[in-house]
């Protein structure tokens, strides 16, 4: 389509079920109560004039441009700030409005830059269409005192903030605070010296608190913030709705083009996952997609120790097929493998997995939710059915008690976390929801403008589960479990069972103090807040699941929830936060090697023949292996191929010397990536991979929702990643003649219950639906176990807590803690090659005072990080978010290598790898390790490329 | 850790925290049956046992009787 801004109401929708008609310029239109008058004219299509007004964010009053005239009342009252009432008559354009409206823009316009001809928002500013509006014509005012000539701050990478072209509307300051939630942004000065500050007035933008999420460069009417990529390339003329490829909140975008070059990412109103909101990476961080290291054309060398070789895509599937085919006729089948990947759509993911099965003829498919949600796959099967999170984030609105445990959404989901920040500040002139945090570190949103968590459990790293058995005793013991629900829900037996279980003196939080080092009476509070606070909604991330007892947690946050009836309605519910953008979708695909899409065991005969029948093979009918077990079985000898799309499991794998191990045991490794990753190193083909702007697919959410994802431009390396994997099938001996990915969705849907009201043609009309989408429910669930549990009854599981192995002791005291950061994604494979690396140029590891001083350390010196596994270097930041005894990084980059610390343990029932704990020790240093340097060399010489010089 | 003690350090892990089960050998077997591949379960199986607690080693039994039953 050509180019249109999004729709602005002006004011927000009202949320009132009564209805009430009045009369705008002679036609009648009927809005819900409490809509203003501004809002109830745009929805029939009268645009009244406004500056200071945008529908996101609550009416402000300032601008004096909105003016109506209403019969029967006196004057001219402003329509953003005027609730329409029943039978109100409004006239929006008369003699004397036009008088007004001219002489307030006559005003603004005196003290505005004239240079709308070069100036970057020409044609996309609110200012100047309004100025047109109103009928400006000239500006009779003889001018000496303005606020024009001001420094430009250009110090943030991505936009730019002209404080001379500023109309002091406040909009940015709101957008800030209503819409982020950071409350960064002030007005300093009065009168001609207003100006608006990042904080104090020595702060520019970089330096500020500013997180960048570009909500205000969004609302700005005017040039004042505006995106740098605007100033360089121009105003978009057309836009494309499509979803971010980050994190899995899933946000809706609209990539805004010219021709096929993108010039901003805006979020898109309509987005059910982030309702017209975004942060740093989703709508700046997009650079990587154009970034000169980039690798274009396919690759191959017959050993690791070779430059890489650059040939034709005919080439490389005609190898790569050899390959593969020459290893299981020597090794057998068995020796092949594949891992999905969370970054890739729904389409490309099943197509892995299916190339394994049917292709390679074994299960040896994996995905790397196998080392991030794996547990909650298995703890949410076990306990209510199915492996998803129970809700919808609109959800988060009706919640009284939030409770966020291994999670720190203000960095890992930030999008979600500005909502969820929003109700807890009170929201729609209701209480605030009350919070509760569970988390070793002093995470961001325990502490935040107008939020303080009423409780915080700076739990020992490793103790969830003695933790969330401590609150289940306190929840059974003082009688505050809901039994008629769970009479009604679960099966009583197992409840009985369980409350047995945790009543026992042994469970008390006073006699687990000392395991967990959480205050007794602390947790005794937060479990019965949780309990008898109104809504409950339990939120968790990798902190829950990343342990040797990640899977045992999952069931216990799950006890937890039935425990108090939290399941079954808007506000409540168990909620996984995934770390990648498609977690849910590639775990949903079938990526796990014991599961066939839809989480159909593969032994099970029935789901196995339905496969058969649609794809012509037979399948084995017993497990494959996951990622930890194909590294062992490399090492062992017996496997021998892997085929890797969009993961770079030498990077983000725990124990990085087994992983290297692993593959450099391998015959053949393909990595399918946008960039010579690590894993790259030990590879012997490497298939250029395309971005999410280059293809077409769908990608899944935390909340189950399945949203498009569009191409917007040609893909640089000439195929879109599902073409690839076609390719190579083909060329192993396959009949795939998939035209488009919508194909491959109506094969999914054939094959998957409940994903069978699935389909390209529905997403378009609906934008998204939240899976399972059957006969039942053709417009999907947004909320799960609504009249009962998808296994029937809830299934409480006793989960006792097991310590990990993983002991602290004289030569390794502290725990390390990992995580990532606001600015950067995982391996950072992406936003490393971005502005992003402004915020965060390396991994940094957080120490507490006492510790640092133990050990004379300072904030910016190296220090040495060692553990069982291995030892790195890294620069220390000294603070009192962690806890004494604990410390804490970031594994964004690959110099730091925070993985060659981590260890083999894992959890006990998926492998997930119990990144969360590790034993470490800390000193000085004054250099990279010997295992750093010698990686380094590594690299180097891993990523040579031979060029062609062509014949003379 | 090499294969042969992972995997003995794998099922005696998944028998401490099935522990809790009604049927713990009967829970630890079954995990291990829908979870771990063909190759895993025949070398534990083959594999010097003497480091399995009592409740792996009654599984890892049940299910070599329950593969030469098949």
């Amino acid at each position: 389509m050509t180019y249109q801004p999004q729709n602005d109401f002006g004011t927000p929708a009202s949320r009132s079920d009564e209805m009430v008609s009045c009369t705008i310029d002679g036609r009648q239109v009927t809005v819900p109560a409490g809509s203003s008058v501004m809002r109830a004219a745009a929805e029939q299509g009268t645009a009244i004039p406004k500056l200071c007004a945008t529908d996101n964010m609550k009416s402000f009053g300032s601008c004096r441009l909105c003016l109506v005239e209403i019969d029967g009342r006196k004057g001219t009252p402003a329509s953003c700030t005027t609730p329409v009432e029943p039978g109100m008559v409004v006239h929006t354009q008369t003699p004397l409005l036009h008088k007004l409206r001219k002489g307030v823009m006559e005003l603004y316009i005196s003290d505005h830059p004239l240079d709308c001809l070069t100036c970057a928002a020409n044609g996309d500013c609110e200012l100047q269409d309004q100025a047109g509006a109103v009928g400006l014509r000239d500006v009779r005012y003889d001018v000496h005192a303005t606020h024009l000539g001001r420094e430009i701050d250009h110090s943030n990478p991505y936009f730019d903030f002209d404080p001379s072209k500023c109309i002091a509307c406040s909009r940015c300051i709101r957008a800030c605070d209503e819409v982020q939630g950071t409350l960064a942004l002030t007005m300093e000065g009065r009168g001609w010296d207003s100006k608006i500050s990042a904080g104090l007035a020595s702060d520019n933008f970089l330096g500020s608190e500013c997180v960048s999420c570009g909500a205000c460069v969004q609302a700005c009417p005017t040039a004042t913030l505006i995106e740098k990529k605007v100033v360089e390339v121009g105003t978009p003329e057309r836009s494309v709705v499509t979803t971010c490829a980050y994190c899995g909140v899933g946000c809706t975008f609209r990539a805004e083009m010219r021709g096929e070059q993108l010039v901003r990412m805006v979020p898109y109103k309509n987005g059910k996952a982030n309702r017209g909101h975004s942060c740093v990476k989703g709508r700046f961080a997009w650079g990587y997609a154009q970034h000169q290291e980039r690798i274009l054309k396919p690759m191959i060398r017959a050993s690791i120790n070779q430059p890489w070789r650059e040939v034709e895509w005919d080439e490389a599937f005609a190898y790569t097929a050899s390959e593969l085919k020459r290893i299981s006729e020597k090794y057998g089948r068995h020796a092949l493998g594949g891992i999905t990947s969370s970054r890739c759509t729904n389409e490309e993911t099943f197509l892995v997995q299916k190339l394994v099965r049917a292709g390679f003829g074994n299960n040896n498919v994996d995905t790397c939710a196998r080392v991030c949600h794996s547990p909650t796959g298995y703890g949410l099967k076990t306990t209510f059915g199915t492996s998803a999170g129970t809700q919808d984030f609109d959800s988060v609105e009706n919640s009284d008690v939030i409770l966020i445990i291994g999670a720190n959404p203000t960095d890992g989901h930030p999008v979600f976390a500005s909502r969820m920040k929003r109700r807890l500040r009170g929201q729609d002139g209701r209480p605030s929801a009350k919070l509760i945090v569970i988390d070793p570190r002093r995470t961001d949103i325990v502490r935040s403008p107008h939020i303080e968590a009423q409780h915080h459990l700076p739990l020992r790293p490793g103790t969830n589960v003695a933790v969330l058995t401590a609150m289940a005793h306190v929840i059974v013991t003082e009688g505050l479990a809901d039994e008629t629900f769970i009479k009604e829900r679960c099966d009583w037996d197992e409840y009985s069972h369980w409350a047995e279980f945790v009543s026992q003196a042994r469970s008390s939080p006073e006699n687990l103090q000392p395991v967990t080092l959480v205050d007794a009476e602390e947790l005794r509070a937060a479990a019965r807040l949780y309990a008898t606070g109104g809504n409950g909604a339990i939120y968790y991330g990798l902190g829950v699941t990343e342990h040797s007892q990640g899977s045992s947690t999952v069931m216990a946050i799950a006890n937890l929830a039935m425990a108090t009836g939290n399941i079954g309605r808007r506000g409540v519910g168990v909620n996984p936060l995934r770390g990648q953008n498609n977690v849910q979708g590639a775990c949903d695909m079938g990526s796990f090697p014991h599961e066939l899409s839809g989480y159909r065991h593969i032994s099970d005969s029935d789901t196995r023949r339905l496969f058969e029948n649609d794809w012509g093979v037979s399948l084995d009918p017993e497990p494959g292996l996951r990622i930890p077990n194909m590294l062992d079985a490399a090492v062992d000898g017996v496997f021998k191929a892997l085929y890797v799309q969009g993961e770079d499991i030498l990077h983000s794998d725990p124990n990085t010397k087994h992983v290297s191990a692993g593959l450099a045991a391998m015959e053949c490794v393909i990595v399918h990536d946008l960039f010579l990753n690590e894993t790259a190193h030990y590879a012997h083909i490497f298939l250029p991979g395309s971005t999410f702007l280059e293809k077409n697919g769908t990608f899944t959410n935390a909340e189950r929702r399945i949203q498009p994802v569009r191409k917007v431009m040609t893909p640089l390396n000439g195929l879109e990643d599902w073409e690839v994997t076609q390719r190579l099938a083909q060329a192993m001996g396959l009949d795939w003649n998939y035209s488009h990915p919508s194909e491959i969705m109506d094969e999914i849907a054939r094959l998957t219950p409940t994903f069978a009201g699935v389909s390209f043609d529905r997403l378009d009309e609906e934008g998204s639906l939240q899976w399972p989408v059957t006969t039942d429910a053709p417009d999907g669930t947004p909320t799960m176990h609504v009249d009962g549990f998808v296994r029937g009854k809830g299934k409480f599981v006793v989960t006792d807590y097991v310590p990990t192995n993983e002991k602290t002791g004289p030569r390794f005291p502290l725990l390390l803690t990992t995580g990532r950061i606001l600015s950067h994604y995982n391996v950072g494979a992406q936003t490393r090659r971005t502005e992003n690396v402004a915020w965060h140029k390396e991994d940094l590891l957080e120490i507490h005072p006492v510790d640092a001083e133990d050990r004379g350390i300072k904030s910016g010196d190296w220090v040495k990080l060692a553990s069982r596994a291995g030892e790195t270097t890294l620069r220390a930041t000294v603070t009192d978010r962690v806890a004494p005894g604990v410390v804490y990084t970031t594994f964004h980059h690959a110099v730091t290598q925070a993985n060659v610390v981590t260890t083999d343990y894992s959890d006990w029932a998926t492998n997930c790898p119990e990144y969360k704990v590790t034993a470490v020790q800390i000193s000085a240093s004054n250099g990279p390790t010997d295992w750093q340097e010698e990686y380094e060399a590594l690299s180097e010489r891993a990523r040579r490329i031979d060029t062609v010089v062509p014949a003379e | 850790m090499n294969s042969a003690a992972r995997l003995v350090y794998m099922a005696n892990q998944i028998a401490t925290n099935l522990a809790t089960d009604d049927d713990p050998v009967s829970a630890v077997a079954n995990h291990i049956e829908l979870f771990w591949d063909p190759r895993m379960k025949r070398l534990i199986q083959e594999n010097d046992k003497a480091g399995l607690s009592v409740v792996a080693a009654e599984a890892i039994h049940r299910l070599a009787q329950a593969h030469d039953a098949a």
